[in-house]
């Protein structure tokens, strides 16, 4: 077993970043190099996290840098941190999304406060996914709600007041049925064993439940990590708030915390009550593969490219969701992959519409044409992004997407198919968009579009380097996520399967 | 006939008599000073008698973790940790007002020591009201600490509203006060006493066959405290109360009233009628909800901010109310954490209004705060945290508020109800951020005057921020205190 220092250091860094940054506010540039360095350390703390991480502690259950300390007796908080395969590449992911939403998507005005909120909310994310115990995890999965919100509501576009508010009371309505879910399991727990109020992922999972009451608080879970994910139906703030958001805050949002919701439904939803599963999970099977085909065929109307990524990320959440609840081992490892693919290539995505935009003040497809003649390299970036996005084999996307419907064929094979329908559609609506900005004749100020630059270049790299690694050689990270995948598939096939 | 005086266990009484003895002494000293008295008298005295109160309320926790609870005055009165919570929930929101007021009346010229003297005397009745063992103590308490309220929510006599304040709090005020001792009356008549341990003794010991009068007796008590905790159906007076009122009396209001009146209740309800759980319950079931959901919906509507803090503490008094609700020991706990985190914090929001209020206390539409947090960032920010606590986001102290009554509530299970408090929160905070969202605005740009912020009204801003965050990072040793308080809970 490793130190848990490593990871409470995961979780100061970013805040002490932010503090670094406003203290560093008067000088120019000051706050954005404190809070770059911020992020290259956090990165490389992550990386270092990750390449330790031993699945195989003795007695453990695959987890790694575990600690618990608990802070509150009477309400049952505790500081429960540990690092398993489920939650490795979203750690990763969280500090890699910083960095390419700082380096990619620099935001000038009040630049102090907006890096300062970034790092905290890096912080709240990181935070959500190390907890081991059930109110810690919400603590920092309800506290993404207040940075995300005041990066929205002050640096957004026009209409990020409503966009803003329509997040927060979305999101908050949801978490309330999670926390008084989670409330109720502890109770629960609590009367059966005696003792503290805990709510340690490990002690609830070992909650004897009747079944009704396992498919209530299944139901109340889902609500909750559905309005994060977005899952169709309750995904109708998403397209707004990603729109309106400023280019790194839609990183954040879709790269970052859509994640949230589909880790929180394997972690607590699925991990915790895997009895609910047999009632529930033909009703988010279909709401998944709902979000796929509506999804794609939303994208391909919509007239501006965030929207467009934004339902395009319904349709690939919903694959997420998918995988997540197909109950197969490969299906689940698929999800995971798909989880750190998605982030990396909607974080791509959201740059390179941010390149567009600062060079044209739009990203409405109707504004822009034929951008290929005058940018050919940041064409060429957008081709590999979305070919990713797309599954074409070689690439990352092609790889967890195939898994999640390898996987689900095995278990669930009609919803399987009607999936598959969605990776044509993504080809469609992807395809038709870029030939809408790309090709063509570039007319009016699309003639005289400048190229990227070498530093927008530079952001790309680590995006396309892996999107192409993944997509070759993603054997050793799924050797490195398998034990705990497995090890939660097992648990609930016993729960199912008694 | 002989009178026999009733042993009196002076320890108990000590923060009652003390504060009383301070407005008396303060009282007596601006009249016979020769000229009249510096504010900063007035404000020191308040200082020290909060400060003499809490050493008091140490004292008294530690004799009653040595002794255990006691009652005296003939078990009228009694000494338990419950009480001693309170006591220190009352003085730190005394203090804290006291600090407002000092700058609020340098800046409206209302420079007497009467607000002061009001204001200690409201508290001796809140203090009197958290450690009251008989329903005429009860009564004492309330009708001390109201009659104070009522002067003071006329004070400012320039403006028609404050006036109008004090009419329309006095006149409903005394109505439910009536209701509230008639209901005591028919209660006594059921049970034949108003003492809460002898009325629980008798309910515990017969079986009371036409239980009528008792429940008739109940109910009004039921709405004499509705009214004075603002629970929606009796909640109309609050609004226009809040917003025509001096503002930092507004801040004593929403703190002090509120912690005298729901730590009674709970002794009422909990200890003398504990073995009606099962009637009351489903009244405050309703009424929970009602108050939630009413203080919630309707706060969106507001333009004005003491009016939309009115709504809101309608919403926070329902959930103080789910604790109440349980009629268990961790629901009592629970209520007693949220008042007692509550005070400061909405004492300190109303310090910020009385500053943004300007001269004269008028300027309180939302959208006098646009861009504050940007020209002032700390106190914009001090806002922002205040509004954030009584959202209840995580790592502020309003978070594990909510959650102390909440997993209270679905220990006694209650899980629609919890559910139906939380959603109404996620309402609210749909007001809350519209106003966070006017305070980070970019600047209007209309060379909008800085707010000044004087010394005194800045200590009290931080320590209700202080609050806020200290014990939202580290809420343990509130809680373990808290729920020691209760354990310690003289049924």
């Amino acid at each position: 077993m490793h130190s848990s220092w490593y990871l409470a250091a995961l979780l100061v860094v970013p805040l002490l970043g932010a503090l670094g940054a406003l203290g560093a506010a008067r000088t120019r540039d000051g706050a954005y190099r404190v809070a770059v360095g911020a992020s290259v350390v956090e990165l490389a703390l992550a990386l270092v996290v990750a390449f330790l991480y031993d699945p195989h502690v003795p007695g453990a259950h695959t987890l790694d840098f575990a600690t618990r300390h608990v802070l509150a007796a009477p309400f049952g908080l505790a500081y429960d941190v540990g690092l398993d395969g489920i939650s490795l590449l979203l750690v990763v992911l969280t500090s890699l999304v910083l960095c390419l939403a700082l380096l990619g998507a620099r935001e000038r005005r009040r630049e102090p406060a907006f890096v300062a909120w970034m790092l905290v909310l890096t912080a709240c994310t990181m935070g959500s996914f190390l907890a081991q115990d059930g109110l810690e995890f919400f603590v920092f999965f309800e506290l993404t709600l207040v940075p995300s919100y005041f990066i929205v509501a002050e640096w957004g576009g026009a209409e990020r007041a409503r966009a803003a508010l329509k997040f927060f009371v979305y999101t908050f309505t949801g978490s309330a049925a999670l926390l008084v879910g989670l409330i109720y399991l502890a109770v629960a727990h609590q009367n059966q064993v005696g003792g503290a109020l805990t709510f340690a992922f490990s002690a609830l999972a070992a909650t004897t439940l009747s079944h009704g009451t396992a498919v209530w608080l299944f139901a109340a879970f889902a609500v909750a990590f559905a309005v994060k994910s977005p899952i169709w139906p309750l995904h109708t703030w998403s397209p707004l708030a990603y729109a309106e958001a400023p280019t790194g805050g839609s990183i954040e949002l879709s790269a970052l915390l859509a994640k949230l919701g589909s880790y929180g439904l394997l972690r607590l939803a699925v991990g915790l009550l895997p009895l609910a599963l047999v009632d529930v999970r033909p009703v988010l099977l279909t709401l998944a593969v709902i979000g796929v085909i509506y999804g794609s065929f939303v994208a391909c109307a919509t007239p501006d490219l965030k929207r467009l990524v934004a339902y395009s990320s319904l349709a690939q959440m919903g694959f997420v969701t998918l995988g997540v609840m197909s109950g197969s081992a490969i299906a689940t490892e698929g999800a995971l992959l798909l989880m750190f693919n998605h982030g990396v290539i909607t974080a791509g995505f959201f740059l390179l519409i941010g390149f567009i935009e600062r060079r044209r003040a739009s990203y409405r497809i109707s504004d822009l044409s034929g951008l290929q003649g005058p940018a050919p390299v940041l064409a060429a970036l957008f081709t590999v992004v979305m070919m990713a996005s797309i599954g074409l084999p070689g690439l990352s996307g092609f790889v967890s997407e195939y898994l999640i419907l390898i996987g689900t064929f095995a278990t669930h094979a009609w919803w399987a198919a009607f999936a598959t329908l969605g990776v044509l559609a993504s080809a469609a609506y992807l395809l038709w968009a870029f030939q809408r900005v790309f090709h063509g004749r570039a007319q009016g100020p699309n003639e005289n579009l400048e190229d990227a630059r070498p530093a927008e270049r530079w952001v790309m790299v680590p995006v396309v380097v892996l999107v192409v690694a993944l997509g070759v050689f993603p054997q050793p990270v799924l050797n490195r996520i398998a034990p705990s995948v497995h090890q939660l598939v097992a648990h609930e096939i016993a729960a199912v399967h008694p | 006939m002989s009178l026999t005086v009733p042993s009196i266990h002076y320890l108990a009484l000590l923060p009652v008599l003390t504060t009383f003895g301070a407005a008396v002494v303060l009282m007596v000293m601006s009249a016979l000073a020769p000229r009249p008295l510096r504010p900063a008298a007035s404000l020191a005295v308040v200082l020290a008698t909060c400060v003499a109160v809490v050493v008091e309320a140490a004292v008294q926790w530690s004799y009653v973790a040595d002794h255990g609870a006691t009652t005296t005055i003939d078990h009228a009165v009694v000494l338990d940790g419950f009480a001693v919570v309170g006591t220190v929930a009352i003085a730190v929101a005394l203090g804290l007002s006291a600090l407002v007021v000092f700058d609020w009346g340098a800046r409206a010229r209302v420079l007497g020591a009467e607000v002061p003297v009001l204001a200690l005397a409201s508290s001796a009745g809140a203090l009197l009201m958290v450690q009251a063992n008989d329903l005429i103590v009860v009564f004492l308490g309330l009708e001390t600490l109201s009659l104070g309220l009522y002067v003071l929510a006329g004070f400012d006599r320039h403006r028609t509203g404050s006036s109008e304040a004090a009419l329309k709090y006095f006149l409903l005020g005394g109505f439910a006060s009536a209701i509230f001792i008639y209901g005591a009356a028919l209660v006594y008549g059921a049970t034949g006493s108003t003492n809460l341990s002898s009325i629980a003794y008798f309910l515990g010991t017969n079986v009371v066959l036409r239980p009528g009068l008792l429940y008739a007796g109940g109910a009004l008590l039921l709405v004499g405290f509705g009214f004075k905790v603002a629970a929606v159906p009796f909640h109309q007076w609050s609004p226009d109360v809040y917003q025509g009122s001096p503002t930092p009396v507004t801040g004593m209001m929403a703190s002090i009233v509120k912690v005298g009146a729901f730590l009674a209740l709970v002794r009422v309800l909990v200890s003398a009628l504990g073995t009606q759980l099962d009637t009351w319950r489903p009244i405050l079931y309703a009424l929970v909800i009602l108050t939630c959901v009413v203080g919630a919906v309707l706060g969106l509507a507001q333009r004005d901010v003491k009016r939309l803090l009115a709504y809101s503490s309608i919403n926070q008094a329902g959930f103080m109310l789910l604790g109440v609700w349980t009629g268990s020991a961790s629901g009592a706990a629970g209520t007693l954490f949220y008042v007692l985190t509550y005070a400061p914090v909405v004492v300190a929001t109303f310090a910020v209004v009385t500053l943004v209020g300007g001269v004269g206390d008028t300027r309180h539409a939302i959208d006098g705060y646009r861009g504050l947090a940007r020209r002032q960032p700390w106190l914009g920010g001090a806002l922002v945290v205040l509004l954030l606590s009584q959202l209840g986001a995580p790592l502020t102290v309003g978070f594990y508020a909510k959650y102390s009554v909440l997993s209270a509530t679905l220990s006694s299970g209650g899980g629609a109800l919890a559910l139906v408090a939380l959603l109404s929160a996620a309402i609210a905070a749909a007001f809350y951020l519209r106003w966070a969202m006017v305070l980070v605005a970019d600047d209007a740009g209309d060379g909008a005057e800085r707010v000044a912020v004087p010394r005194a009204t800045a200590l009290a801003i931080l320590a209700g921020v202080a609050v806020a965050v200290v014990f939202g990072v580290w809420p343990g040793p509130v809680a373990t205190w808290t729920q020691h308080a209760t354990l310690l809970f003289l049924p």
